[in-house]
């Protein structure tokens, strides 16, 4: 540690306090608006709180314990790390074609880019509705295809929770590209000319030269996706509201409803909690899994 | 002929990807001037604007939107009042802490929205903001704030370090230097974080749906997931309003498409 | 115009890196020091701390006698011309020659009159409107320069600046530096890798290397009289060479290493004068004013600098001859300059 520097007096230390100054507001926000609520969240799920009824008491780790015993809290986060596996191996799987196809894009490579990050523009909602039309089981361009079928999309519980990866990869496959195409475009040409000279093959230098030299955007899209999709909130209320029969209920709308439609704000907080946990073990869990893959590839 | 072969198939993988991701959009643009008695049809015979006049006349369509419009610039002017000046010091300045702020920073943005509801819910009632759309911010702050952070650091940090220190040089305090030599180089970088918080904030759903309850203060989102008919759902219409609502976003991006595309990876880059 | 002093001066980093180990300088008033290294020695780190940009981990650094180690840049009073000359992009010529008399909030008038005058000196009128994008290379270091001298400050310090320029230019912008300092008299402190830009530009040079000083001396002293091995390596081209004793035929030097340079070996074909060494063609390289020709002796490999006519061919066998007079002789271990041994 160097030490002396901060602890002088003088014009360059009054300076460098100019730093904190410059800090402070941001620091200020954030603290309000996203430490407090979850320190206030981890209080309130320590509590049986009514909202309509104004009732409120202290119940210690009762919640937490019937939490453990709530058969639908469990099926929630099945339902939830089905959803995320699936839906993020998908976008993974889509994501790199589509990064290698913008990056060989010659001309109107603007515009092809535009025009595949449209679906990441607009609302969840907007696209969740484009979906729910397109696999309307009357009326839906989907059935129509499939020669007058007359599939209930949204209504059978694991074609339900298909639909809603489908809604999500669809919206989100576009940003994984984004990211993997600028991992692609940080590798120097040279690179590849060094090993077409080697004479390697095309399908050689995927797999020992672009795949390897991609494992930072990977691991990053891969962080980022799978955060994104423990979270998942807006796609499944629009299309089924975690129905049929809480079939396609994950923990973000399990809490909503409980916090929303119940008006329990103990055991709401509770479940909020507890998906916050989960998403903060999987990010630790991927960040130093993946850590090792990155720093290696640096 | 290898690379004619490889045009050809290279063609093919374009009409094929562009075909999955417009494909539904063009298809909701036909469904919105699809008369409403054709619907059984394979395709319309016939076009019709009549759910555009409904959506437009019929409900506070421009009330939503302005809603929308309201909350997504308060943040964006929001964030990058208090996170301009401060990305510049997470890039350029010294000071203990900095490490942390960005990690503290990326945390946050990681947080599942439904995890901080339930008290900003409480609280937003205690003063009074609770269906109120000034009482969005802070929440939208949540995510926003975040992102500015780290996109206007990274963006501070392309900039050479010798522009900085000459600056000091020349009898600038840091404060002076930001603002007389950094700042006005910083431009395009607070324009890609003012596109990028406005289409996340525009987009928003959960905390909209939870925070207000008056239909007139609906915002975009929320309104158009609540849209429903009074027997069955009026597909044309919803169609309609989606395109309308979306349309801002799409020119937003095709305008924007290199902003957008710098300013998501510009953390994720420097990782 | 003034003194500058450094005491003890050292920079650890945070990481435990230690970038200046204990300088200990005294730079008298309109003195033009050059502070020479490889990259990584910490002549850059010491220029930082002397401009204020960086704090010294430990002792004190003086202006005109004032303790300024606490204080900002902008109240130390010196000027920096930076290695990409850092002009401000967003500004054009004129703007960026009167930014820092405006931050010192001097009046409108006496700005205008100082940058024009400084133009002047420098050849920058007609330039005022454009951006630094506009000029050439070497426009835009005359308008670093100037945006330095228009301070008029006790103390210039240069960091590398000819370094982005071509060979042509940098020869020339390096005796247009040497000029200003003789027009100015003032105290200036020139960064560089170069050791002939040292060489040709300053006073006194001070050699760096792994953050501690080699040498403090007149340029013609670091050359004739190096401190230790690494200085002695450092200045010349082509490199001094440095044998073990018993290459050139001296017995009872253990433990010492000798250095001669390559003007000071002679060369030739044919019958060997006295006292000469019989040795192998290994490379030749005629440079046009001469030809260096590296030959094999024993185990080891000196170059000489001969004639441009004198071109041998690889392989040939030819004498050399060295005068005892100018050998360098230096500790093996320590690398520290030493007296020559006794002559048997």
């Amino acid at each position: 540690m160097s030490r002396g520097a901060p602890s002088r007096g003088g014009s360059l230390a009054a300076e460098r306090r100019q730093a904190y100054l410059l800090v402070a507001p941001a620091v200020a926000v954030l603290a309000a608006v996203a430490l407090y609520p979850i320190g206030a969240a981890l209080w309130l799920s320590l509590h049986r709180h009514i909202v309509v009824f104004h009732e409120r008491s202290f119940l210690g780790f009762a919640n937490y314990r019937f939490l453990l015993a709530d058969a639908r809290f469990w099926s929630a986060l099945g339902h939830t790390a089905y959803f995320t596996v699936v839906a993020v191996s998908a976008e993974l799987a889509l994501g790199l074609p589509l990064a290698l196809i913008l990056h060989e894009a010659r001309r109107g490579r603007g515009l092809l880019r535009a025009l595949v990050l449209i679906p990441w523009a607009i609302p969840t909602v907007v696209a969740a509705k484009l979906w729910a039309w397109l696999l309307n089981p009357s009326y839906g361009l989907i059935n129509r295809l499939l020669g007058g079928a007359d599939i209930n999309w949204l209504g059978h519980p694991v074609l339900a929770l298909h639909t809603a990866i489908v809604v999500d990869a669809w919206k989100t496959t576009p940003f994984v590209a984004i990211l993997l195409l600028a991992g692609l475009q940080g590798i120097p040409e040279d690179i590849y000319r060094a090993a077409r000279v080697d004479g390697a093959s095309s399908f050689r230098i995927f797999r020992s030269i672009t795949l390897p030299l991609l494992r930072p955007a990977l691991a990053l899209a891969l962080l980022f996706r799978t955060l994104d999709a423990l979270r998942v909130f807006d796609a499944i209320y629009v299309l089924t509201e975690g129905g049929p029969a809480n079939t396609t209920e994950t923990l973000s709308l399990y809490a909503y409803k409980t916090l929303m439609r119940a008006g329990d704000f103990g055991y709401g907080a509770t479940l909020s909690v507890v998906t916050f946990l989960c998403v903060a073990l999987a990010a630790a869990a991927l960040v130093r899994g993946l850590g090792r893959g990155w720093e290696e590839a640096r | 002929m290898r690379s004619r072969g490889r045009g050809l198939g290279y063609a093919v993988a374009v009409v094929a990807l562009l075909t999955f991701f417009l494909g539904p959009f063009v298809w909701q643009v036909l469904t919105s001037l699809w008369p409403d008695d054709q619907l059984g049809r394979a395709l319309p015979r016939s076009l019709t604007v009549g759910a555009y006049a409904s959506v437009l006349g019929g409900r506070p369509f421009v009330r939503w939107i302005a809603n929308s419009l309201a909350v997504a610039a308060a943040t964006t002017a929001l964030c990058l009042l208090i996170g301009t000046a401060a990305g510049f010091a997470l890039a350029k300045l010294e000071f203990r802490g900095r490490r942390l702020l960005l990690g503290a920073a990326l945390a946050i943005s990681m947080f599942p929205p439904i995890a901080t509801v339930s008290p900003l819910y409480l609280a937003l009632r205690a003063v009074g903001l609770r269906d109120q759309l000034a009482g969005l911010v802070p929440p939208y702050a949540t995510f926003a704030l975040p992102m500015t952070l780290w996109i206007l650091s990274s963006f501070f940090r392309q900039l050479p370090d010798e522009l900085y220190q000459a600056a000091r040089v020349d009898g600038c305090t840091p404060l002076l230097a930001f603002r007389k030599v950094l700042l006005p180089l910083a431009a395009p970088g607070l324009f890609t974080t003012a596109i990028l918080v406005f289409i996340f904030s525009w987009n928003e759903f959960l905390y909209a749906l939870t925070f207000l309850s008056s239909p007139e203060k609906r915002t975009v989102p929320v309104a158009l997931s609540l849209l429903a008919g009074e027997h069955k759902e009026p597909w044309p219409e919803i169609a309609a309003a989606s395109v309308v609502a979306t349309l801002p976003l799409v020119a937003l991006t095709i305008l924007f498409q290199r902003r957008i595309v710098s300013g998501l990876t510009a953390g994720a880059v420097k990782g | 115009m003034a003194r500058l002093s450094l005491e003890g001066v050292r920079k650890v980093y945070r990481s435990g890196v230690v970038a200046v180990h204990e300088v200990t300088l005294e730079v008298a008033d309109g003195e033009f020091v050059a502070i020479v290294g490889p990259s990584g020695c910490g002549k850059s780190t010491t220029l930082a701390l002397i401009a204020g940009l960086e704090q010294p981990t430990s002792g004190h650094i003086r202006i005109d006698g004032q303790p300024v180690e606490d204080r900002s840049p902008r109240e130390r009073d010196i000027a920096m011309v930076f290695q990409s000359y850092a002009l401000y992009p967003h500004m054009n010529v004129r703007r960026n020659l009167a930014f820092p008399l405006e931050v010192a909030g001097l009046a409108r008038e006496v700005i205008a009159e100082r940058v024009r005058e400084t133009a002047a000196l420098l050849g920058l009128e007609g330039l005022y409107e454009r951006r630094p994008r506009e000029l050439s290379g070497g426009q835009r270091q005359r308008v670093a320069l100037g945006r330095a001298l228009v301070r008029r400050p006790k103390v210039f310090l240069f960091d590398e600046p000819l370094s982005n320029l071509d060979a042509a230019l940098r020869t020339e912008m390096r005796g247009e530096i040497k000029k200003l300092h003789e027009r100015l008299a003032a105290t200036f402190i020139y960064v560089t890798h170069d050791q002939a830009e040292a060489m040709t530009l300053s006073d006194r040079v001070v050699v760096m290397h792994e953050g501690k000083v080699q040498q403090v001396a007149p340029p013609r002293e670091v050359y004739e009289a190096p401190a230790n091995r690494f200085v002695a390596g450092f200045f010349g081209t082509p490199r001094i060479n440095l044998v073990p004793p018993s290459t050139l035929g001296i017995e009872r030097a253990d433990g010492l290493e000798v250095g001669v340079r390559p003007e000071q070996v002679a060369i030739g074909r044919g019958g060997p004068p006295e006292s000469a060494l019989a040795a192998q063609v290994y490379l030749v390289e005629p440079t046009g004013a001469e030809t260096w020709v590296t030959v094999a002796l024993g185990q080891a490999r000196l170059t000489a600098r001969a004639p441009s006519d004198f071109v041998p061919r690889s392989g040939e066998a030819v004498w050399i001859q060295v005068d005892a007079r100018h050998l360098h002789w230096f500790d093996a271990g320590t690398g520290r300059r030493v007296s020559a041994p006794p002559s048997p």
